[in-house]
């Protein structure tokens, strides 16, 4: 198929429907409202339904429900939406059920702005909501990549039988890149979930539950979704290196699009002989902890940019040990960092600078 | 080697659609790009812009602090992304509406009566082409071809509207080509 | 021998921890005796709330959801929207439905759901020791409104019915009781009809049952039983709200 140049909060939509998405349950924030905009007039095309729920509480246990009966379900929110949504997710977590969600980060905390931020990242990897649960978290840094997660993502959801976050930022659904669709999942291809609450034939009976009032249980019941948080950190690290051979004066880690802009702050520190290289992680939980510990050895400095104050070096540090000095550079609020900025951070931590 | 194109003016005189334009053009001719717009309040009647990106490598950053190229369709828009040009730069402004000029010596300002060519192409609503003609007309970042293919495409559903837009292009980029600047 | 009565096939055969005098068993029974009639029990899905009846999976003997505080309605609306061949009903009480999930039932109403829900009204808080609920009366005496409930401070107790039978779709809305067997009969009619429209496809249904709490009333089941009739039903009077055939359609509306 040929390549479109599609809006990110757009190609988000079409690649849910090429997933086998069908059920579409959102209320309108910016700056993601292009991908109910787009689901509610592209469903009718492929026999989906778009249901603009009354509230983000709503709109999540729509969503329980939805997966509740065995169907692929998806919602798209952002920030203070998500944080709406976080008691719900709590339940889908606990009751194993697969769901796709999308946040597109604007800056907080509070109403904050519509601008692209990453201060959701806590909140995606640590506290979505209350109880211990895990959701797979991914960040894509193109609209390429964010549909090819999306897309994937139905698998994982279902795979795990847990949610699957993609954590987004305003950037990644504003902008417009070509973008290639993976092909139309055949709806009959999709996986069989007889755990579903589809009504009982000749089975007992499927109750989609988190209620568990005898504490023994209760414990059991989350040392089993551990068991599968563990399976999952195991098997879905995600991550890319770039320029990261050899020894490197510089390793910055920096995820989805503020991943971009430092690489091509990158590119003129290198070209001006400096030897810099970009550490992104994809899957933000499980996070490649081991992968950036081992990358980081030949580099003299490591540097985390973020568009926050400071949230995915927590897991930096964690992977890098307390013994090794993790420089931090971010801007929030909507104010994304420009190659300059990044440069001038680079500078400062090698003391070597490169004009552009 | 890549081109930052910042295309800025006020909501409604068409810069977003410019940009998507040449961000169109840009991938037929199977070049690599990114179209990023302003959005949010500043779309409700104030001043829009889009950033586009034009390059033979995967793109960095498409957010850009300093733009090799700037088309501007309103004075803010001049005021604010004239000292943001990369020194070399290009300016491309519509004098009808821009009195103005820039103080930079360091980069090419290029002024075109815009709404006056639109106008005589058949409608004012063209002065947006009028803008992207005169770009390509100095810069070819894309071939005038395409650029008049993807335009073709552009207004297919609504055919009044191709000739006028094509001629406002044309004349845009004729005049640019030429070297022509106005006043 | 023919059996002329029995235990529903939609009841899981097990003793409740509903307290004595509480209609919720009764209701469960005119639920489950409904589905049976209908011949729907392999394709129902139910969904509990949070109160009282929150553990109503373990007694249908359907599959089930155990819904938030609150959240059934949209719980319910996922479920049949992505499986329009289920036969979906959400039983909540009224702290469930009228407080926390007064926006979830109000817009799945308005949007035309075609659920069932079973709305158990004993105004008050039952599972958590008898808290003023948004339906509790004026005057009436609860753990969090000791001195009976103030409507300069509470506010008036809702009439949930009434309040969805305004909105301009097609429903079927009634009230109903189930303390008497008369009353019970005539519940069990209404609760009937509920499913066998969303059978048909038709529309948004709700059936309010008021029901008693002797528990938290302080009172005995016969006393909670003449409260109920003396004081709640004057104020939520029984009878059907709302018809599907009262619907009027935008165009004649317009002339």
């Amino acid at each position: 198929m040929a390549k479109v140049l599609m809006k990110g909060n757009e190609a988000i939509g079409e690649a849910a429907i090429r997933a086998g998405c069908r059920n579409f349950f959102g209320y309108p924030i910016t700056p993601q409202s292009e991908v109910p905009e787009y689901l509610s007039r592209r469903f009718p095309e492929v026999g989906g339904t778009y249901v603009q729920a009354e509230s983000e509480v709503a709109a999540i246990n729509m969503l329980y429900g939805g997966a509740g009966v065995g169907k692929r379900v998806l919602t798209t929110s952002s920030s203070p939406g998500i944080s709406l949504m976080s008691e719900g997710i709590s339940y889908i977590a606990a009751c194993e059920l697969p769901v796709v969600l999308v946040n597109i980060v604007r800056g907080g905390p509070g109403l904050g702005g519509i601008l692209p931020a990453q201060s959701d990242y806590h909140q995606a990897t640590r506290g979505i909501g209350h109880g211990d649960f895990r959701l797979l978290v991914l960040a894509p840094a193109s609209v390429q990549e964010a549909v090819n997660l999306i897309y994937e993502a139905f698998d994982l959801a279902d795979r795990y039988r847990n949610p699957v976050l993609i954590l987004g930022d305003g950037m990644i659904g504003q902008m417009m890149e070509p973008v290639e669709f993976p092909p139309m999942r055949p709806l009959d291809s999709l996986p069989e979930k007889p755990w579903a609450a589809t009504g009982m034939k000749d089975r007992p009976q499927n109750v989609i539950n988190s209620l568990y009032l005898n504490e023994h249980e209760l414990n059991a019941h989350n040392f089993k979704l551990k068991a599968k948080y563990d399976q999952v950190a195991r098997e879905q690290v995600r991550f890319e290196t770039w320029r990261c051979d050899g020894d490197l004066d510089v390793l910055v880690v920096a995820f989805g699009t503020m991943a971009r802009i430092v690489k091509t702050a990158l590119a003129d520190f290198n070209a001006a002989g400096g030897r810099g290289g970009v550490f992104r992680p994809i899957t933000l939980w499980p996070y490649p902890h081991e992968q950036l510990r081992e990358t980081a050895r030949r580099a003299k400095k490591v540097l985390v940019i973020e568009m926050n104050t400071g949230q995915m070096i927590d897991d930096v540090r964690m992977a890098l040990g307390p013994d090794r000095e993790v420089g931090f550079f971010g801007r929030t609020g909507g104010v994304v960092p420009t190659p300059d900025d990044v440069l001038a951070a680079i500078g400062e931590v090698t003391g070597k600078g490169a004009a552009r | 080697m890549q081109t930052e194109v910042i295309m800025a003016g006020f909501g409604g005189q068409g810069v977003i659609t410019a940009g998507y334009l040449l961000a169109q053009a840009a991938l037929a001719e199977e070049r690599e790009v990114t179209w990023l717009p302003s959005y949010g309040p500043e779309m409700r009647g104030g001043t829009a812009n889009c950033t586009v990106v034009v390059g033979d490598e995967p793109i960095g950053s498409p957010l850009v602090s300093a733009p090799k190229v700037a088309v501007v369709m309103n004075r803010p828009s001049l005021e604010k992304f004239a000292p943001k040009l990369k020194p070399g730069g290009l300016l491309v402004v519509d004098s009808c509406l821009i009195p103005i000029r820039s103080d930079r010596t360091d980069i090419r300002e290029f002024r075109i009566r815009a709404d006056d060519l639109a106008v005589s192409a058949g409608s004012r609503k063209g002065a947006n082409l009028a803008m992207l003609g005169a770009l390509l007309g100095i810069l070819p970042l894309v071939s005038r071809e395409t650029a008049e293919k993807i335009i073709g495409k552009h207004f297919a559903k609504k055919p009044q509207f191709i000739e006028s837009n094509l001629q406002a292009f044309l004349l845009g980029f004729e005049q640019a080509k030429a070297g022509k600047s106005d006043e | 021998m023919k059996a002329i009565f029995g235990y529903p096939k939609s009841l899981q055969s097990r003793t409740t921890h509903y307290c004595p005098g509480c209609t919720h068993g009764v209701i469960h029974r005119l639920v489950a005796e409904s589905i049976d009639e209908l011949g729907l029990r392999e394709r129902t899905v139910a969904v509990a709330p949070v109160g009282c009846s929150v553990l109503a999976y373990n007694y249908f003997n359907c599959d089930s959801f155990e819904a938030s505080h609150g959240r059934a309605p949209a719980v319910a609306t996922g479920a049949k929207r992505c499986r329009p061949d289920l036969i979906v009903f959400t039983y909540q009480g009224d702290g469930d439905l009228a407080s926390i999930g007064m926006a979830e039932i109000v817009h799945a109403a308005n949007r035309g759901e075609k659920i069932t829900v079973i709305f158990v009204n004993n105004a008050i808080y039952g599972m958590t020791g008898g808290q003023m609920a948004p339906t509790t009366l004026p005057g009436q005496v609860t753990s969090t409104s000791p001195f009976g409930r103030d409507t300069e401070l509470a506010g008036w107790p809702i009439r949930v019915a009434e309040l969805l039978a305004t909105l301009r779709g097609k429903a079927y809305i009634a009230r109903v009781a189930a303390h008497t067997p008369l009353l019970t009969i005539k519940a069990k009619a209404a609760i009937r009809r509920a499913f066998d429209l969303q059978r048909r496809d038709e529309c948004f249904t709700f059936v309010e049952v008021l029901s008693t709490c002797p528990t938290n009333w302080g009172m005995t089941p016969n006393e909670a039983t003449e409260w109920l009739e003396r004081n709640m039903m004057p104020y939520y009077r029984l009878g059907v709200l709302k018809e599907p055939g009262d619907f009027v359609p935008y165009s004649v509306e317009r002339g």
